[in-house]
């Protein structure tokens, strides 16, 4: 078959943006543009479902890769996908509609532009999990921010301006040093290709320095701490749309440059620091817990619990085994839902409210029964119930932790203690308890929309819960390969340097 | 019939959760009862085929968690361990759905109520039936939830909410030692299957392994963290602390999870995991200590509470310490004999207790009841026998059961079985004493309350009555009727075959006459002593009270352990998280990282734009300046 189906995915996006900017439409209030930006990536949605079901499971070659030449002789525009990335995009796809369905009410001005703004981000963020060359890659992954940016700074609240700038700032500083370690892979090796750095591999001893700069980068994006303190404050800005895209699948893309990038191309850098990995983890699980613990506003305390989850990833991918790095993809998809859906009802409150202060609520179950359920299992999911998807993730990464190192695990193990404290005790003070504030007893409880958008995210999170075959099939073969490759050129390694 | 039995609950739960509010308050509560009982029915049948036809079956659903070695399956495990659970979960289950009809037919929520109980069922069914330990897990973790929904069943009370999020996260800390475990037990086998776990343990008897800096023989360890999970479900010492507030539930809660069911799964864990225990007598040795501290604390406790519901509450963790040391000694049929006979009185007793805080309008303080026994005969004489099971009156189930711990305490031969067996008959006093404080404060003396009058007490309905009384049945009969199956010379090969394990045949011999006689003996002394006690001379205990008031007050505050945790835990971590938030993340990170750098560029930009003054003199001199320092270097080179 010869359609290019990733471009398709990663373009179509850009089209549907390019046809909204040059619609008219003078009426803000009855806008078609947000029926043609929701066809458009439901379209995509199920091009990425059918990408999934012809993609062959029991191959860890990356497949329907396409090349074109870009700058002759030096950067091709090459995509491909295997078990890792299809799962990221399959995320993407499926997040983007419902971001687009929550704008709803939410964006009040300039809705056309904000709807463009999501477009785009989703062709770019697309491309940066299909991507197969450096060059490419970085420019998907920062070309990211520019939307991103936007959104915070003209849909944000009152400090958005502050809190994009933050964001612009960190996430630039460390992606600068990536850039300097591409270029410098470009003069080591003559390629940015990332099949073929992959059969050539790069020379032991520039490794750890390149490491470091692939590392500063992601580690930003995760965010691992220290560099986290921009994730709070973009999510507080952020609206609810941009929250969304911003937890659940920009996070993510860090989680997947570790694996395809830190792990892939520099194993003896990724060996040599897996112990800082580790220690940075462990603080930002049990010390973003315990800040999130102490939060008094909803959205800040789902965003410091981001940072937690975030560290069970970081954790899971270096102990590179085969339980850590399963469970870490599946904790990054398993976040990417319940993040999303848990922003989503902060937003649902807030439209209502237009407060995130967690005193200012009390008692919602009473008034808002069916907002009471879907929270409720938000929540399950993000204290990682067995029986939700949290669980797989987060036990299959403390069990490949376990195997490398007791005390790591351990230790992290207490993290899911702290998990369940902040989000039921959040839950207790928003949803339990008597009405304080009579504001609370006008809000209505959930409407078609919210109802629809709420469930399409919870019962994913069920069924991959009780059933994650489909997702673990998928990945098995891409990731028992990448154990392999690290493994062995590991050893050649060592045998080298005797 | 596997199938129905596990997932007639579950689909109870789905319907009066869902559709409760379609299909009506009283459909929801009939169809959920139907189920239940449906399934009992079919469990007392897998029970009975287990008995006589020696049954066992493994049915495999479907795949759960597979990665790498580990390969879960959802699964129902049935053999004589399982099957005892199914029935005590499904027959206590099935009358408290019951009897809640009755007990919540003021409540605004049925529906709901139905639902939680059910999927509480469920869970327990998927947690006894699991063939493996992420499913243990799996229902381990899912009765917890369903036991926080259902102490914080009543939202609107600030308590129970507390309660239901105090009861979680300890659990939480007992499941974190169960996870470990499991870790551990993947660590070594790569794989969490129990029959082949269980097969491999005899090759890591004598490994050791350092853990956390300390050496441990790495069974030793693993029996250890399963065991800290035992300890956080079944509320023993140190974990205990949630088990008194989860009270605030209502009662028919109380009876299904807080003594019948989920409590008892801890006790349930370790006797499925006899086959590793007995490899480790240094965590046996401890789990009998921690077992008896349990059970005298608890009774200690017990002897001075005043809300009815504590009482029993207390009186739980005190029986539950029971089973845990017979579990310790290696007895644990009898341990899941005290656990069956144990589901049956204890559930009547709180059941009892809520016909009586029914009569009295959710009044629980003992001390604003009594000389209602003529008011309320039915509940009255159904307490009585509950009481008796509890104390180990002849001839009643708990006679049977607790004395065999105690003898196989004595038999154990050790001296923690000596000291234990000292210990079991303390707390058997005890026990005896806070039971019949407690039906004569509330049935005898004076009527004590002033809000109610008491020609408005009146029985309960008849749909609490006869629960109570099928229940009454089981308290009476239960003992005497299954001894020699559960505890016989010969059980554990006619009957539990192979799922409980005994490195050692189970021994032969008789503790002497005297001591057989001793429990029974001063168990029947303590009724007219009691008596006398809080019905005949109460000035007596008055003066014992005021002359002795730390001891006093110091059972009062339950050992005060609520204020130490308090004190260590909740305020220690609220304070560093706190002093994270601000201090760290606010004043040094985003000091020095973003909002310093942008702070320098700011000064640094201001200080540049200073250079810009427009003069060309100005410029014309810098250039000079930098033209004559290139033209030194090239020179100079």
């Amino acid at each position: 078959m010869n359609i290019p189906i990733l471009s398709s995915l990663i373009l179509l996006p850009t089209i549907g943006a390019i046809f909204i900017f040059f619609s008219r439409s003078k009426n803000e209030k009855y806008n078609s543009s947000k029926y043609v930006a929701l066809f458009i990536t439901i379209a995509n949605f199920f091009l990425s479902i059918y990408l999934w079901l012809i993609f062959d499971q029991s191959t860890s070659d990356f497949q329907f890769v396409e090349t074109r030449e870009w700058i002759p002789g030096f950067i091709n525009y090459k995509v491909g996908v295997d078990g890792i990335s299809i799962l990221f995009i399959i995320l993407t796809t499926f997040i983007t509609p419902i971001c687009v369905i929550s704008v709803n009410k939410t964006i009040k001005s300039r809705l056309k532009d904000f709807l463009i703004s999501i477009l785009l981000l989703e062709t770019l963020m697309i491309g940066v999990f299909c991507s197969l060359d450096l060059v490419i890659f970085y420019l998907f992954f920062e070309g990211g921010l520019i939307p991103m940016f936007l959104i915070i700074g003209i849909w944000g609240g009152e400090r958005r301006v502050y809190s994009a700038f933050k964001f612009f700032l960190f996430t630039l500083l460390g992606s600068v040093l990536m850039l300097v370690a591409i270029i410098s892979i470009y003069w080591l090796t003559g390629t940015t290709d990332v099949e073929k750095l992959y059969e050539i591999g790069i020379d032991a001893k520039y490794q750890n320095l390149l490491w470091l700069a692939f590392f500063s980068s992601f580690a930003v994006k995760t965010p691992m701490w220290p560099v986290h303190t921009w994730l709070p404050d973009a999510h507080v800005e952020a609206p609810t749309a941009g929250s969304v895209i911003l937890a659940a699948i920009l996070l993510k893309m860090a989680g997947y440059g570790f694996i395809r990038f830190s792990i892939g191309l520099f194993p003896i850098g990724s060996e040599y620091f897996v112990p800082l990995v580790y220690i940075l983890s462990l603080i930002a699980i049990i010390y973003t817990s315990l800040v999130a613990l102490m939060q008094e506003d909803m959205k800040k305390l789902i965003a410091y619990s981001s940072v937690a989850h975030m560290g069970f990833v970081t954790l899971g991918i270096f102990t590179i085994t085969q339980q850590g790095l399963e469970g870490s993809i599946f904790q990054m998809v398993s976040h990417g839902l319940v993040s999303a859906a848990l922003f989503l009802c902060v937003g649902v409150v807030y439209e209502r409210m237009h407060t995130r202060l967690i005193k200012d609520y009390g008692g919602l179950v009473s008034i808002m029964p069916k907002y009471a359920i879907v929270f409720m299992i938000f929540a399950l999911g993000s204290l990682s119930l067995p029986g939700t998807s949290g669980f797989i993730g987060e036990f299959l990464i403390l069990m490949g932790a376990f195997k490398k190192n007791f005390l790591v695990a351990t230790v992290a193990s207490v993290g899911v203690i702290l998990g369940a404290a902040y989000i039921l005790w959040l839950y207790k003070r928003v949803i339990f308890g008597k009405i304080k504030n009579q504001e609370v007893t006008k809000m209505l409880d959930l409407n078609k929309h919210e109802i629809l958008i709420l469930w399409s995210l919870a019962v994913p999170i069920i069924f991959f819960g009780f059933y994650p075959e489909p997702l673990i099939n998928t990945m098995e073969v891409s990731i028992n390969n990448l154990i392999d490759t690290y493994n062995s050129n590991l050893s050649n390694n060592i045998v080298m340097s005797k | 019939m596997e199938y129905l039995i596990l997932f007639l609950p579950l689909i109870g739960a789905i319907i009066s959760g869902f559709f409760g509010n379609k299909i009506g308050d009283r459909s929801s509560e009939i169809l959920t009862s139907l189920f239940t009982t449906t399934a009992a029915i079919l469990s007392i049948i897998i029970f009975y085929n287990v008995i006589f036809k020696g049954y066992e079956n493994n049915i495999v659903l479907f795949k759960w968690i597979y990665s790498g070695t580990l390969d879960v399956n959802w699964s129902i495990k049935i053999d004589a361990l399982s099957s005892v659970m199914l029935v005590v979960v499904t027959f206590v289950s099935s009358l408290v759905h019951i009897y809640s009809i009755g007990y919540m037919s003021h409540d605004p929520n049925k529906p709901r109520f139905m639902c939680y109980l059910s999927l509480f069922t469920f869970s327990m069914l998927a947690l006894v039936t699991a063939d493996n330990f992420l499913q243990l897990f799996f229902g381990w973790e899912g009765v917890g939830l369903c036991s926080y929904l259902l102490i914080g069943f009543w939202f609107k009370k600030e308590t129970a909410n507390n309660a239901a999020i105090k009861a979680f996260l300890v659990n939480r800390v007992g499941d974190f030692g169960l996870a470990l475990g499991v870790f551990l037990i993947f660590y070594y086998f790569g794989t969490v299957n129990f029959d082949v776990v269980f097969d491999q343990i005899p090759q890591i008897d004598k490994t050791s392994i350092n853990f956390l800096g300390v050496n441990f023989n790495a069974v030793d360890l693993i029996c250890l963290l399963l065991f800290i999970g035992a300890m956080g479900k079944s509320a023993q010492i140190f974990l205990h602390t949630w088990l008194p507030d989860a009270m605030e539930g209502p009662t028919p809660v109380s009876a299904l999870i807080h003594a019948a069911t989920m409590v008892t799964a801890g006790v349930f864990l370790v006797v499925r995991c006899s086959p590793i225990y007995e490899y480790s007598e240094l965590i046996l040795a401890f789990i009998t200590i921690i077992g008896m501290t349990t059970a005298i604390f608890a009774a200690s406790i017990a002897l001075v509470q005043d809300d009815i519901k504590k009482i029993i509450a207390y009186s739980t963790c005190s029986q539950l310490g029971y089973m845990f040391f017979a579990a310790g000694v290696g007895a644990y049929n009898v341990a899941m004999f005290h656990l069956f006979t144990h589901a049956f009185f204890k559930a009547l007793l709180f059941l009892g207790s809520g016909s009586v805080i029914h009569s009295f309008k959710d009044e629980q303080n003992i001390n604003f009841m009594g000389g209602v026994w003529k008011k309320l005969p039915v509940t009255y004489s159904l307490m009585i026998v509950g009481t008796l099971a509890l104390t180990g009156f002849p001839f009643l189930s708990g006679f049977y059961s607790k004395d065999a711990i105690i003898e196989s305490a004595y038999l154990s031969g050790s001296n923690v079985g000596y000291y234990a067996a000292t210990i079991g008959i303390l707390t058997a006093l005890l026990t005896s004493i806070y039971s019949w404080r407690l039906i004569f404060k509330t049935f005898h003396g004076t009527y004590e309350n002033k809000d109610i009058k008491i020609d408005e007490i009146h029985e309960s309905p008849l749909v609490m009555i006869v629960p109570l009384f099928i229940l009454a049945l089981g308290a009476i009969g239960s003992g005497y009727s299954f001894k020699e199956l559960f505890i016989g010379y010969n059980s554990s090969t006619n009957f539990w075959g192979n799922s409980i394990f005994f490195l050692e045949p189970l021994s032969q011999n008789h503790p002497p006459k005297w001591f057989i006689l001793l429990t029974p003996i001063l168990v029947v002394l303590t009724i007219p002593f009691s008596f006398i006690l809080f019905v005949k001379n109460k000035d007596f205990l008055t003066n014992f009270i005021s002359t002795n008031q730390p001891l006093y007050q110091f059972l009062k505050n339950k050992w005060y352990f609520d204020e130490l945790y308090d004190f260590l835990f909740v305020r220690f971590f609220k304070f560093i998280g706190k002093f994270f938030w601000k201090k760290i993340d606010g004043a040094v990170i985003d000091k020095f990282g973003p909002d310093g750098i942008s702070n320098v560029i700011k000064f640094l930009s201001n200080k540049a734009v200073k250079f810009q003054t427009g003069y060309v003199y100005q410029y014309a001199f810098v250039m000079l300046i930098g033209f004559s320092i290139l033209l030194t270097i090239l020179i100079v080179k």
